[in-house]
């Protein structure tokens, strides 16, 4: 009963996305980089990194990183937490 | 998750399971010079973990590996990162002091490309190493845990 | 020239996993559903930020006067597997947890089970 609904809206999204990406600006030409040009320029002289990315991660946002941190830390908990009972 | 696998595969294991653990902390160690850093490495040293897990079974490796001391290895990655952000603390939070300052990873970079200096970038260097223990440490008690779980689950169903 | 099919295959991955999300009853296909659902993104997000002819934001033995890819995405993207990599992990430990209950991960039966 809930199959022909379903079915319909799956195919009403996979369309309307497949139209939004053809219509797309073009590949391979970013429509603002200012931010980023800043960070290549100046990552080696406020970060003294080679690695641009490794600089942004670690340094420029590094409150990102360590919200990482702390999900990956409470998946583990969580699994350690669920696995409690089996083990017993 | 049975037993071990055959002696072929049991070989080459005890072969690679070295160069990859080798490779792993290279990773981690090059994460400002090179592609990599903290996280991909860490993934790599707990991949090694589930190579020896496959191998030789839940029960053999259990007797290796304790799982109290990688937790303990992972809190103590993310107490050392979030400790690291607080060296800069005299201008704000994560603010990269150790860099151009001489000492341990604190001489300064060759502006442009250059071939690399292991001994430069600061925090990041040690941030990724803290990030990278954490990592190693979370993905194997990930692993280690589940196939415990499902050893118990299969027992549980054959009895 | 490949025009905008890079574009093409992220909305042919995350299409993918649309289906396989709405269509399946198995947990297990759901999580690979999950999975390609979070892969498409992280391509979307690479896709973004590339540049034409360019070389990745490394100085390290960079080759002289090419410009560089965006890194702001990459480092997005960095974020996004490992949190992906935590949600997939307790999403199959649920399955198994749910595998020792009623002994079956096919949805409807498990609700068939319950009543």
């Amino acid at each position: 009963m809930k199959k022909p609904i379903f079915i319909l809206a799956f195919i009403f999204f996979a369309a309307f996305m497949f139209m939004a990406a053809i219509d797309m600006r073009p590949f391979g030409e970013p429509a603002r980089s200012e931010m980023d040009d800043y960070f290549i320029e100046n990552a080696q002289v406020q970060a003294s990194s080679n690695n641009v990315v490794t600089s942004i991660v670690f340094d420029y946002r590094g409150f990102d990183t360590l919200g990482e941190g702390t999900v990956l830390f409470t998946a583990v908990i969580g699994i350690v937490a669920l696995f409690r009972e089996v083990a017993k | 998750m049975i037993g071990e696998m055959s002696r072929i595969v049991r070989t080459m294991t005890n072969i690679i399971f070295g160069f990859i653990v080798v490779f792993g902390f290279y990773v981690i160690a090059h994460g400002h010079l090179s592609p990599g850093g903290g996280f991909q490495g860490g993934a790599i040293v707990a991949s090694a973990f589930a190579l020896l897990l496959v191998t030789y079974g839940t029960e053999v490796i259990q007797q290796y590996i304790a799982k109290d001391l990688l937790s303990v290895i992972e809190s103590t990655g993310l107490i050392l990162f979030g400790s690291f952000g607080f060296l800069g603390i005299s201008a704000t939070y994560f603010y990269n002091i150790v860099a151009n300052s001489g000492g341990l990873f604190g001489s300064p970079t060759v502006i442009g490309v250059n071939p690399g200096d292991l001994n430069t970038s600061g925090t990041i260097a040690l941030m990724n190493i803290a990030v990278g223990l954490e990592v190693l440490a979370a993905l194997g008690v990930i692993v280690l845990t589940m196939s415990a779980a499902a050893e118990i689950i299969q027992n549980k169903e054959k009895s | 020239m490949i025009g905008n099919f890079p574009f093409v295959a992220v909305i042919m991955l995350i299409a993918l996993g649309m289906y396989s999300l709405m269509f399946k009853k198995n947990l297990i296909k759901i999580a690979i559903g999950l999975t390609l659902l979070e892969g498409g993104v992280n391509l979307f997000l690479i896709t973004l930020g590339y540049r034409k002819g360019g070389v990745a934001p490394i100085y390290t033995m960079a080759p002289e006067g090419v410009k560089m890819v965006l890194p702001t995405p990459q480092a997005l993207c960095l974020t996004s597997i490992v949190i992906g990599v935590a949600t997939t992990a307790l999403v199959l430990s649920i399955a198994m947890i749910l595998y020792k209950q009623y002994g079956t991960i096919e949805t409807d039966e498990i609700r068939r089970l319950r009543g």
